[in-house]
């Protein structure tokens, strides 16, 4: 069976409007979390937020943006980096498809034309709204864009989307159904009732007079992920091809596990025994032994349940070997682009041969498991890598494991 | 009441805001969809805007019939209060 390698990468995060800028920051140790400042943050209890470090509609032509969600503003820049970055591969358009994964789509427009609604009345409200406001918006967005019709796809699994779509990207170029596929995702939630609802299941961190400290993975002072957005996504395709048209290969994607808790809607399985049988399914896929892992970027949101169910679950999968990082002590949490995005940070792990330092655990969790892992604390660490791991888990009991190794 | 100039002027500004149609291109001979590519979803946004603008009502059978720029000032200069 063929490769299936990675040749261009596309990103805009809470560090950064690109990849590179966004890598550079995140090796930096730098945070992207800010105060929410707007209007109505003042009667949150949650007043702190992961937000773009660059607004995309300064980046768009202006009437296309306006017809756009944010998270579908997103999506493009995001799959104009990628694609660029990839050669704009010259492939026929019904061979090339597009898999965005999101958790809630285009939430903002949904919410914004309900207040119309209520205030203006039926007739006022957008007929953009249901495009805007579908699941489906982002990928269609890059499909658009990018003419592809092999397939436009998206997966909803919560925080496990971006993954997931990077998994069914590897199943779609197997399965031969294309020969070049986009794939990722993207998320743009940071609204009062998101954050609402999430602050009122406990789930975030309120540690408001301390941006940047707040997101802080297996430190004992965790309380909660910080919300964050941003979209990110890869350019796929068979070795073959790639090298045929010489192609940069950034890395490869050696494989992917999908498993489901189905234990809780919310919480993991303590343990995290099907996080970890997602991980032993990717290595499985790829063909390699536990041993061989050198990395493991964690999903780490730094709630205290979550945090502990992997160190868990890596233990169990891969012992105590992997240098493991917890880069949404940056980032903050990007739900839906969650997985996309740190599966680019563990493919540039890879090329750069570093593994980014996780920030702001000054004080390790007591739990056995989580003293047994290698976590690469404050500064990055430079070292030798053939392969590692992505983990992206999402509520509905989504676990997504990704092997990639180096080009 | 809005003299014809103003309506034309008023209604290229929403062209512009809505579907980027640059003022000079708005001119009464010009077909929305045809020339001036403004889709149906566009249409619609552009037929509130002229309603919240002008104090018009646009009746969807009424907005079918409006194909060109000068179809939508004449029907704003019949209908307004």
């Amino acid at each position: 069976m063929s490769d299936i390698v990675v040749t261009g990468l596309g990103a805009t995060t809470p560090l950064g409007g690109d990849v590179a800028s966004t890598w550079a920051a995140l090796l930096e140790g730098r945070s992207g979390v800010v105060p929410l400042d707007d209007e109505w943050a003042a009667q949150m209890l949650v007043r702190i937020v992961a937000r773009l470090a660059v607004e995309p509609t300064d980046h768009l032509d202006r009437v296309q943006a306006r017809r756009l969600d944010r998270c579908q503003q997103m999506a493009l820049l995001a799959a104009r980096e990628a694609w660029a970055d990839a050669g704009s591969p010259d492939v026929d358009p019904e061979r090339l498809a597009v898999v965005v994964g999101t958790g809630v789509g285009g939430a903002r427009t949904m919410l914004g034309q309900d207040d119309v609604l209520e205030e203006r009345g039926p007739g006022r409200v957008s007929p953009l709204t249901v495009p805007m406001l579908m699941p489906n918006g982002p990928a269609a967005t890059v499909g658009l864009e990018l003419h592809a019709r092999a397939g436009v796809h998206t997966p909803v699994s919560a925080c496990a989307s971006g993954s997931e779509g990077i998994s069914l990207a590897l199943d779609l170029l197997r399965a031969g159904r294309a020969d070049v596929v986009v794939a990722g995702g993207a998320e743009a939630c940071i609204h009062p009732l998101p954050m609402a609802g999430f602050a009122r299941m406990r789930a975030m961190s309120t540690r408001n007079d301390d941006p940047e400290r707040a997101s802080r993975p297996w430190d004992k002072g965790r309380d909660g992920f910080v919300l964050g957005e941003g979209a990110g996504l890869l350019v796929l395709e068979r070795a073959e091809s790639a090298k045929a048209r010489g192609a940069h290969i950034y890395a490869i994607l050696a494989g992917a596990g999908v498993t489901n808790d189905s234990f809780d809607m919310v919480l993991p399985q303590p343990e995290g025994k099907l996080a970890a049988s997602a991980i032993r399914l990717a290595l499985r896929d790829a063909g390699i032994d536990a041993a061989e892992i050198g990395h493991v970027n964690a999903h780490a949101t730094s709630t205290p349940t979550g945090d502990i169910a992997e160190a868990g679950a890596i233990l169990t999968a891969l012992g105590d070997g992997a240098a493991v990082a917890g880069t949404k002590s940056m980032t903050g949490h990007m739900l839906g682009a969650a997985g996309a995005v740190e599966s680019i940070f563990t493919i540039l792990a890879l090329r750069d041969q570093i593994v980014p330092g996780t920030q702001n655990l000054d004080d390790l969790d007591d739990d056995p498991r989580v003293h047994a892992l290698d976590i690469v604390r404050g500064a990055s660490r430079k070292t030798t890598l053939r392969a590692a791991v992505n983990d992206a888990f999402g509520f509905g009991g989504h676990n997504v494991a990704l092997v990639f190794t180096a080009a | 009441m809005a003299t014809t100039e103003e309506i034309q002027s008023g209604l290229a500004e929403i062209l512009e805001e809505v579907a980027g149609v640059l003022p000079a291109d708005a001119t009464p001979e010009k077909s929305f969809t045809e020339d001036l590519d403004v889709d149906s979803l566009s249409m619609v946004e552009i037929a509130t805007a002229v309603e919240d603008k002008f104090g018009v009502a646009i009746p969807d059978d009424e907005l079918a019939n409006i194909r060109t720029v000068g179809d939508a000032i004449s029907f704003i200069e019949k209908n307004q209060s």
